[in-house]
């Protein structure tokens, strides 16, 4: 815990869903401005790791913690924390009922307690750093999915989380819808966001990933920066993970 | 003496009679969504217990003729817990609201229980607390979709207001029957009556048509392609 820089430590995170052993043990510390990427095959607990981190899903053992302080077992308090760590879905998850503009600044409103007039600003100044400001009085069903991730990860912004939790933000996308989200979360890594990302774009790893992390039946099998995955011949099951649908595409 | 001549002679009467009516729907009504709406909260997110009391309120108020529960509370609970002078028509009111609130409690649960789970997912990612979720992104949701089901409630409410007769209270039908009485003309007085009945309602069911409209979201629950 001495490394200032430290923002998230990750603990020992075991999780079961009934017999089915999910997370088996995972650990590591996220430094601030990091960009770690989850790969590995479905079903390996890459969401339900995210999930833990901030406690949707409440891991049976193991610790979270965030600059210092405890996230698991912190009772009430787990809704400051959930401030600080954002969280963007497959599926968006975007207020039904609410404009874009109001889907940011609802949590602004109800959870921080800004004035009407500041929480507008605010959702406005992220809705323009997600390129959508001309699109604040739509509403979600009036958005394209690639249109409706940015406006979640405006909603998420807004809270000057910490950390950004992104849980296969583009599976649901095509790959042109996929390609503006990822251009926004490249954006947000270059200016020193931290974040933790589940993706199977590979391209995206290789080229923002600080570091990789390769799950497999629950644990880390592999770690390490990009570089060092794909090309050092140490690391190969990585390589093999990647190297199934090479096959399949006929490469 | 004619029937029109009749009627202008009894109109201040009837239209106390109307008053009556409307208010045991409206009361009635209030008392519905008060105690329903929570009901159906307690039902989604409540602990056992709670699910299992709200049960048997359910299994109770829907269980029984209406005329049976009238009965009951007029001539049992009321003066079984000393409120036995209260006027009839607040027995009528309570007695259809406490009625209704099993009803509605059952429309809104459907409602609640529609909304996607991933929207309280989200909300709690934002740190709301589960009663600012519900109120800030569940209610404002099931209350949308609950709506065209819930209006099914007025025109009930207002056929079965007409139960309240049986207890004397003086509205609509009591007053008809009244009129009915003393001047021996059946069948024109209860087809005026009748008319009447069918205009509240249609009245009634273009406030909430409105008002689904005034409250419609693009895209959200209206099904329109």
């Amino acid at each position: 815990m001495n490394d200032n820089n430290i923002v998230l430590r990750v603990e020992d995170i075991h999780k079961s869903f009934g017999n089915n052993e999910v997370l088996r043990g995972i650990s590591f510390d996220v430094r601030r401005g990091e960009t770690k990427v989850f790969i590995g095959p479905s079903g390996t607990g890459k969401s339900t790791l995210l999930r833990c981190i901030n406690q949707l899903t409440v891991p049976d053992r193991g610790s979270v913690w965030l600059d210092g302080e405890e996230v698991t077992n912190s009772g009430a308090r787990i809704n400051y924390f959930r401030q600080k760590i954002g969280m963007v879905f497959q599926n968006y998850y975007l207020f039904d009922h609410l404009t874009a503009l109001k889907n940011v600044e609802l949590a602004l409103l109800k959870v921080r307690g800004m004035s009407k007039s500041e929480a507008r600003e605010k959702a406005l100044i992220e809705l323009r750093q997600v390129g959508l400001e001309d699109w604040a009085d739509h509403y979600p069903a009036e958005l394209s999915g690639g249109q409706a991730q940015r406006v979640s990860i405006a909603r998420a912004l807004a809270m000057d989380p910490d950390v950004i939790l992104f849980d296969e933000p583009t599976s649901a996308l095509d790959p042109e819808l996929t390609r503006e989200v990822l251009e926004v979360m490249r954006k947000l890594a270059q200016q020193g966001m931290t974040m933790l990302v589940v993706t199977h774009e590979m391209g995206f790893a290789c080229s923002v990933a600080t570091e990789i992390l390769f799950m497999e039946n629950g644990v880390v099998a592999e770690q390490g920066t990009p570089d060092l995955l794909m090309h050092d011949p140490r690391f190969t099951r990585m390589k093999n993970f990647i190297g199934q649908f090479d096959s399949y595409r006929g490469d | 003496m004619d029937v029109l001549s009749i009627l202008i002679d009894w109109s201040p009467y009837i239209v106390t009679g109307i008053a009556a009516t409307l208010g045991l729907v409206l009361i009635a009504l209030g008392i519905g969504v008060l105690l329903g709406l929570p009901m159906a909260l307690g039902q989604v997110y409540g602990s056992r217990p709670v699910r299992w009391v709200i049960g048997v309120y359910v299994w109770f108020f829907r269980g029984l003729p209406i005329l049976v529960l009238l009965f009951l509370f007029w001539f049992g609970i009321f003066p079984g817990i000393g409120l036995g002078d209260v006027p009839a028509f607040f027995v009528g009111a309570v007695v259809l609201g406490l009625r209704g609130a099993a009803y509605q409690s059952q429309i809104f649960r459907g409602a609640i229980q529609s909304i996607s789970e991933g929207q309280m997912i989200a909300a709690r990612s934002l740190g709301m607390s589960r009663f600012v979720a519900i109120c800030s992104v569940i209610l404002p949701q099931a209350m949308r979709i609950a709506l065209p089901g819930w209006s099914n409630e007025y025109p009930n409410m207002l056929t079965d207001s007409a139960v309240c007769y049986a207890i004397g209270v003086a509205e609509l039908l009591t007053i008809t029957s009244r009129i009915v009485a003393q001047t021996y003309l059946t069948m024109p007085i209860f087809l005026v009556s009748a008319g009447i009945f069918i205009l509240l309602n249609y009245g009634g069911i273009k406030v909430l048509h409105g008002l689904e409209r005034r409250i419609a979201i693009p895209g959200f629950g209206s099904g329109a392609v």
